[in-house]
Order: structure tokens, then C-alpha cells, then sequence
């Protein structure tokens, strides 16, 4: 069964081609069928890869399937790695995906452009898995911009809007700028090492590098580069909240469970490098927690129920950032798999809320529809605890380990965990701000809304909400892969430590309730103060960076683009356009279609190349 | 016998031809320029005659041949060509189709 490992992405694969190539003339039925079940057969066969492989008890397994080219010594191939963490990153995509999957059968019902919403989703699959399975970082980078092409295509999927567009170009420039990073940092690595194979490369960097040498420092930076753009984290996180532009499964699978965590993966795959070059380890960890707690700041602010969201996933990944940073590879990888389970959940449930009260965002026009939508209202409540790490949910155990880790880390410890805490504390206050307002309250007139949730939109809700309280349960098989580092001993935390990190998310579920529920606190009140206003505006807006940016890289690459319309270059071949325009025009009146003409000058052309010929 | 000197030959060729170079040149009723065009051909046909008289050679009247029935198809296709033209435009003035200028 190991040696069907090429199955998995090649079913989503063929789904997309089935899909494509019928261009929309198949009935829904059948592209339900063929979207849903190449994704689910994918989860299938990953199931059974999955438990030979944790019977086997190898550490890790190699499927070489062809090479794809071969130029001297360099010869990367269609090659499959499965260890531990490509294993718990298969079963996530595929597991998670489907689940997703099912839900947009019933989601997406109405929408004219069924087929090639599927199409999108399984081309997004079969690239993602090629991206974690790929034992060579040239297939990895395969699926890194294949996945990066989908985000692409799906956050523009509705095109009829300009801003959608926009949004979609947005999020592909903005990640494009990591992703040059990332692609100097290969060709860095391959001039140096000599080989793209992820373990042969990360066994020579032990060799050849010394700790902290100034390679080691320039590769980790490069490739932390298309981590952080791919991931979302500072100072490219900009493109995450537009990206909400998508169909809400979209956003569900790319923007919250996968795609946006492959950063993540990149970090944890080539974990070697970054032990090799401390520094950039420790900007990991600083850049997890500035985007930890910025995102934080922001969730609390936004109206749009998606956006909320999206900022608490970049703050969450910001979390695993962190744990990178400190070391703790394992505690980032089941922060991932935690968290695509209860971000999911959220989204899904988020869609189901937007649908039923015909696409509206704003959370201050929703107001107490827990009546009527059970199923997005639990889905919601128990999302938000495994959110805001409540205790025996998901989000507790990995949340735990990751500050427990950043509090180990010798020298800004205490900083990271204090910084993490305070971000906990946030997430307590934006989750439960959101189930609050929207399903409390009081009622903003949607007595009449009927929960819009067929069998194939609430099942997966149903699953993930299980997999949300009970994810934290689940012994992820990392031990062997990240055996090579230097082995976090468990030092004995104070009672104390595990007091603070259990109170803080109450402690914020509690500010939460005194404005939002019982409003001993009035936020109109707070914000009549002219501080609090201009902050809330601030950090509403994410904190000025989109304008930063706008002014900083957008609006003089504008000018630079007008006044280079008219350069020297251009007015050279300007000029030949012209002269090539007049020849012409002048020729063209030698055509006069009279047949005298004609005869005329073909005689005087006769006489002077017989003259030349006779003078010469 | 006394022979025709080749100079004289030629002479009446180069009349002939140029003679039919400006009819083809000023003639505006097609059949006319058509009938030039004619009076071109047999001009160099009679070069050839001529010369082949002069060295004694077989190959100056073959060549001779060839240009006749290549005159012969080039009329039936000429006259095919204008008769169309007639039908179609009700003129043989070449002047007046010349519709299709640059």
C-alpha cells in the first residue's frame, strides 16, 4: 500500500482534469461526485498509508516514481518522502479537505460556476499534497506556487467583482515577494550543497556548516522569506484579510487549514537549517509573536465576521511561529493540526451564518440567531473555546506546549511567554466578542432565518466540532523527525506558570461578556475618547499597513511606471514604428490600380536594371 | 540567295516591340492592350528567328514554337478573363476597375 503513495495527489489531480476538460457540461450531481469523491478516495488511500506505515515502525519511507529531468549531476525526480510530518500534514489536507469538500457540495448549490469551483479546490489538493510529500525542494516549490496559483484563482472566483480581483492579485504579488526569497534561498542551497533532496541537503548543511555561519544565517533568512509571505506572518500578512474575498470554504480550506500553515511546514522540514543559525531561529520566534499580538489587537476591532477570522489565523499561525522560533518543532506541527481543526470549524460555520442571512458579513446586523441556527451556533461555541485554548478543548494542549516552550527558550523566555499570554488573552476577548454579538444579544429582525444546512453541510460541521474538543488527544508520530534537535528537557514548571496560561483566555472571555453581554461597559462610551477612537481606528485598519505599503511600495512603482512610459528605450522604438508607418503609407500610394501603371513602371524597372547591367 | 543582314531582323524586332510596349502602356480598351501584348510576343519571337537564321541553329525556331503556343494559351485565357470582365462590369476600360488601390 506504501508504494500507492503517488495515488494521493494523483485523484485530486485527475478530479480537476475530469472537471476542466467537460468544462461545466457535467450535471452538478456528477461534479459533486468527482470533486467530493477524488478528494475522499485520496483521505482513503492516505488513511491505509498511514496505518501500514505506523505499523511498519520506520522512521521514514522513500517512493521514487520518475525522475523529471536529468541534467548532470542534478536530478530531481517525482519523489514521494512520507515521515511523521508529511504523514500528519497528509492526513490533515486530505482528512480536513474532504470534510470541506462535502460542505461545499451544499454551499456552493446555487452558484452558476459549480464545476470550476470544484475544479480549483482539486487542483488546490493535488498540489498541497505534492508540496508535503515531495522529498526534493524543487517538488516542493511545485506545490508551493501550484497551491499559490489556486489561492489565486479561488480568492478571484467570483470575477464579476473588480475587488475580488483585486483582492486575488494582491494576495499572489504579495506572496510572490516570499516566494523570490524562497527561490534565491534554493539556488542558494543548490550552488552550495550540491543537491535539492531535502535530507541529503540538510545532512550536508550539518556537515559543511558551522553553527551561525554567515551561509547558514543567509539561507534560513531566504527561505524564512517565503515562509513568512506564504504564511501570512509580518510584514507580508497584508494579503490574508483581502483574501476573505473567496467563497467561505475557500477560506475554510487555503486561508485557514493548509495553505497558509505550509510556512509552517517549510520551517519545520528544514528545521536543520534554522538550528544551524540560531539568530534567524530567534527571528522566528519574534516575528510569530509581533504578528501574534498585532493580529490580536486587530481581531478585536474588525465587524466583517470573515475578517475577524482571518486575523485571528494569522495570529494563531503566529503562534506556531513562535513555537519554531523556540525550538518546540513538534508543538508548532500539532498547534497546525489543532488549529485546521477548529479554524475549519469556524469558517464553515461562519459560512453557514453568512448564508443563511443572504451574505451579510457585518456581525452588528446578526444578533442573537442562536435559536435558529443550532448547529453554526454550537459549532461556534466550541470553535471558539479550542480557539481561545479552554481547557480539555484542542487548543489547550498545543497552545500549552508552545508557551511552555517559548518560557524555556534561554534569554527573551519570559518575554515570548508573557507576549503569548497577553495574546491569549486577546483571542479570549475577539472569539467570544463574535459569539457574543452574533449569536446573543438582541435580535436585529432575522426571526425568520432558517438554518440553511442539508446533510452535507452539517455532517462535516458535526465531525469537526468532535475533532475540535477532542483533537488535543491525538499523539502526532513526530518523534523521529525531529530527534536531530537538541531535545527540549521538560523543566519543572511552577504552579503558577500553568494558572496564569489557564486564566488568561477567561480572564478575556470575562472582558468580552462586560461589554458585549451584560454591557457593564459601554463601547460607545469608550470610544466618545478621542484616544481610544483613534486606536480603535488604527487598529482597525491593521494596524496602518495597507496605507504604509500603498505609499511606501505601490504609489512609486505607479509614478516610476508613468514617467517610464516615455523613456528613451521606448521613444527608439517608437521611432521605428514611425518610420516603418510612412514607408508604408508612401508605397501604398504607388498602388494605384491602374493596369497602365503598373505596366509602366515594370518596363522602366526593366530598362534600368538592363542599363545598370550593360554599364556595369 | 542573298540574305536578310541580322541587323535589319533586329531592327524590325525592336520596332515591333516597342511599338506594342506602348500600346499596352496607352491603350485603355483591354482587348487592345491584349492584342499589343501579342504584337510584344511575336517581336521577340522574331529575335529568335532571326538569330537562328544567322548562326545556322535549329534552336532559335524552337524556341519560336514554344512562344507561339504559349501565345495561344495566354489569349485563350486572356479572352476568357475579359469576357468575365464584360459580363460582370459592363466595360473594357481598364481604367475605370481600379478599385483596388493601396
Amino acid at each position: 500500500m506504501q508504494d500507492l503513495i503517488w495515488l494521493l495527489p494523483t485523484f485530486p489531480l485527475l478530479g480537476f482534469l475530469c472537471l476542466v476538460l467537460t468544462g461545466g457540461s457535467l450535471p452538478r450531481k456528477i461534479v459533486a461526485v468527482i470533486g467530493a469523491g477524488s478528494v475522499g478516495l485520496s483521505f482513503l488511500s492516505a488513511v491505509l498509508i498511514a496505518a501500514q506505515f505506523l505499523a511498519s515502525g520506520e522512521d521514514y519511507f522513500v517512493k521514487e516514481v520518475w525522475v523529471w529531468m536529468a541534467v548532470g549531476e542534478f536530478t530531481p525526480g517525482f519523489n514521494f518522502y512520507l515521515d511523521g510530518l508529511s504523514l500528519v500534514m497528509m492526513l490533515i489536507i486530505t482528512g480536513v479537505g474532504f470534510l470541506i469538500h462535502l460542505y461545499s457540495t451544499g454551499f456552493m448549490a446555487d452558484d452558476p460556476a459549480y464545476s470550476r469551483f470544484f475544479a480549483y479546490m482539486n487542483l488546490f489538493v493535488a498540489a498541497m499534497l505534492m508540496l508535503v510529500l515531495g522529498d526534493n525542494l524543487l517538488l516542493l516549490y511545485l506545490g508551493w506556487e501550484g497551491v499559490g496559483l489556486c489561492s489565486y484563482l479561488l480568492i478571484g472566483f467570483w470575477y464579476e467583482n473588480p475587488d475580488n480581483g483585486y483582492a486575488a492579485r494582491k494576495a499572489f504579488v504579495v506572496t510572490r515577494v516570499g516566494d523570490t526569497a524562497m527561490a534565491i534561498g534554493l539556488f542558494l542551497l543548490f550552488t552550495q550543497l550540491g543537491t535539492l533532496n531535502i535530507q541529503d541537503m540538510l545532512g550536508a548543511a550539518q556537515q559543511q556548516w558551522a553553527i551561525g555561519s554567515p551561509l547558514a544565517i543567509a539561507a534560513a533568512l531566504l527561505l524564512l522569506g517565503g515562509a513568512v509571505g506564504k504564511s501570512a506572518q509580518l510584514p507580508l500578512q497584508t494579503w490574508l484579510p483581502d483574501a476573505m474575498a473567496g467563497p467561505t470554504p475557500i477560506s475554510a480550506l487555503i486561508h485557514a487549514a493548509t495553505m497558509v500553515t505550509a510556512g509552517v511546514y517549510l520551517v519545520a522540514r528544514t528545521h536543520v537549517l534554522f538550528e544551524l543559525a540560531p539568530t534567524v531561529q530567534m527571528l522566528v520566534a519574534f516575528v510569530g509573536l509581533a504578528t501574534l499580538l498585532m493580529a490580536g489587537f486587530t481581531a478585536m476591532t474588525q465587524r466583517d465576521i470573515k475578517r475577524i477570522l482571518a486575523y485571528s489565523t494569522i495570529s494563531q499561525i503566529g503562534y506556531m511561529f513562535l513555537a519554531l522560533g523556540a525550538g518546540a518543532w513538534s508543538a508548532a506541527v500539532f498547534h497546525l493540526m489543532t488549529h485546521a481543526f477548529f479554524k475549519a470549524l469556524l469558517f464553515l460555520a461562519a459560512g453557514t451564518v453568512i448564508l443563511s442571512l443572504h451574505h451579510e458579513h457585518d456581525i452588528f446586523k446578526m444578533g442573537g440567531i442562536r435559536k435558529q441556527l443550532p448547529i453554526a451556533f454550537w459549532s461556534f461555541i466550541i470553535g471558539s473555546a479550542a480557539l481561545a485554548a479552554l481547557p480539555f478543548t484542542s487548543g489547550f494542549y498545543s497552545k500549552d506546549e508552545i508557551l511552555l516552550a517559548a518560557l524555556a527558550v534561554e534569554g527573551p523566555g519570559l518575554l515570548l511567554w508573557i507576549g503569548g499570554v497577553i495574546g491569549a488573552f486577546f483571542t479570549g476577548i475577539y472569539s467570544f466578542r463574535l459569539v457574543f454579538v452574533v449569536f446573543f444579544g438582541d435580535s436585529q429582525g432575522h426571526q425568520e432565518v432558517k438554518e440553511e444546512a442539508g446533510w452535507t453541510m452539517a455532517a462535516p460541521l458535526m465531525l469537526l466540532m468532535v475533532l475540535a474538543l477532542l483533537g488535543g488527544w491525538i499523539q502526532v508520530p513526530l518523534d523521529a523527525v525531529f530527534s536531530s534537535g537538541a531535545g527540549h528537557e521538560e523543566a519543572p514548571v511552577s504552579l503558577l506558570v500553568h494558572a496564569v496560561m489557564i486564566a488568561a483566555p477567561f480572564l478575556g472571555i470575562g472582558v468580552s461578556y462586560l461589554f458585549f453581554m451584560s454591557k457593564v461597559f459601554d463601547v460607545d462610551k469608550l470610544m466618545a475618547n478621542p484616544l481610544a477612537s483613534s486606536l480603535h481606528r488604527f487598529w482597525f485598519s491593521g494596524w496602518g499597513m495597507d496605507a504604509l505599503y500603498q505609499r511606501i511600495f505601490v504609489n512609486p512603482f505607479l509614478y516610476l511606471a508613468r514617467i517610464n512610459r516615455n523613456d528613451l528605450i521606448d521613444s527608439f522604438y517608437a521611432l521605428l514604428v514611425s518610420i516603418t508607418r510612412t514607408a508604408h503609407l508612401m508605397l501604398a500610394r504607388t498602388q494605384t490600380g491602374y493596369l497602365g501603371w503598373y505596366a509602366l513602371s515594370m518596363a522602366a524597372g526593366l530598362v534600368l536594371i538592363i542599363s545598370l547591367g550593360v554599364m556595369l | 540567295m542573298q540574305s536578310i543582314p541580322i541587323e535589319h531582323g533586329l531592327i524590325l524586332a525592336g520596332v515591333l516591340f516597342a511599338l506594342g510596349l506602348v500600346g499596352v502602356l496607352t491603350r485603355r480598351n483591354i482587348v487592345f492592350v491584349l492584342m499589343s501584348l501579342e504584337v510584344m510576343l511575336n517581336a521577340s519571337g522574331l529575335a529568335f528567328v532571326v538569330a537562328s537564321a544567322r548562326w545556322g541553329h535549329a534552336d532559335g525556331q524552337v524556341m519560336f514554337l514554344m512562344i507561339l503556343t504559349l501565345a495561344a494559351a495566354e489569349v485563350a485565357v486572356g479572352l476568357g478573363l475579359i469576357i468575365q470582365m464584360y459580363r460582370k462590369f459592363k466595360t473594357v476600360d481598364i481604367d475605370v476597375l481600379s478599385e483596388m488601390k493601396g
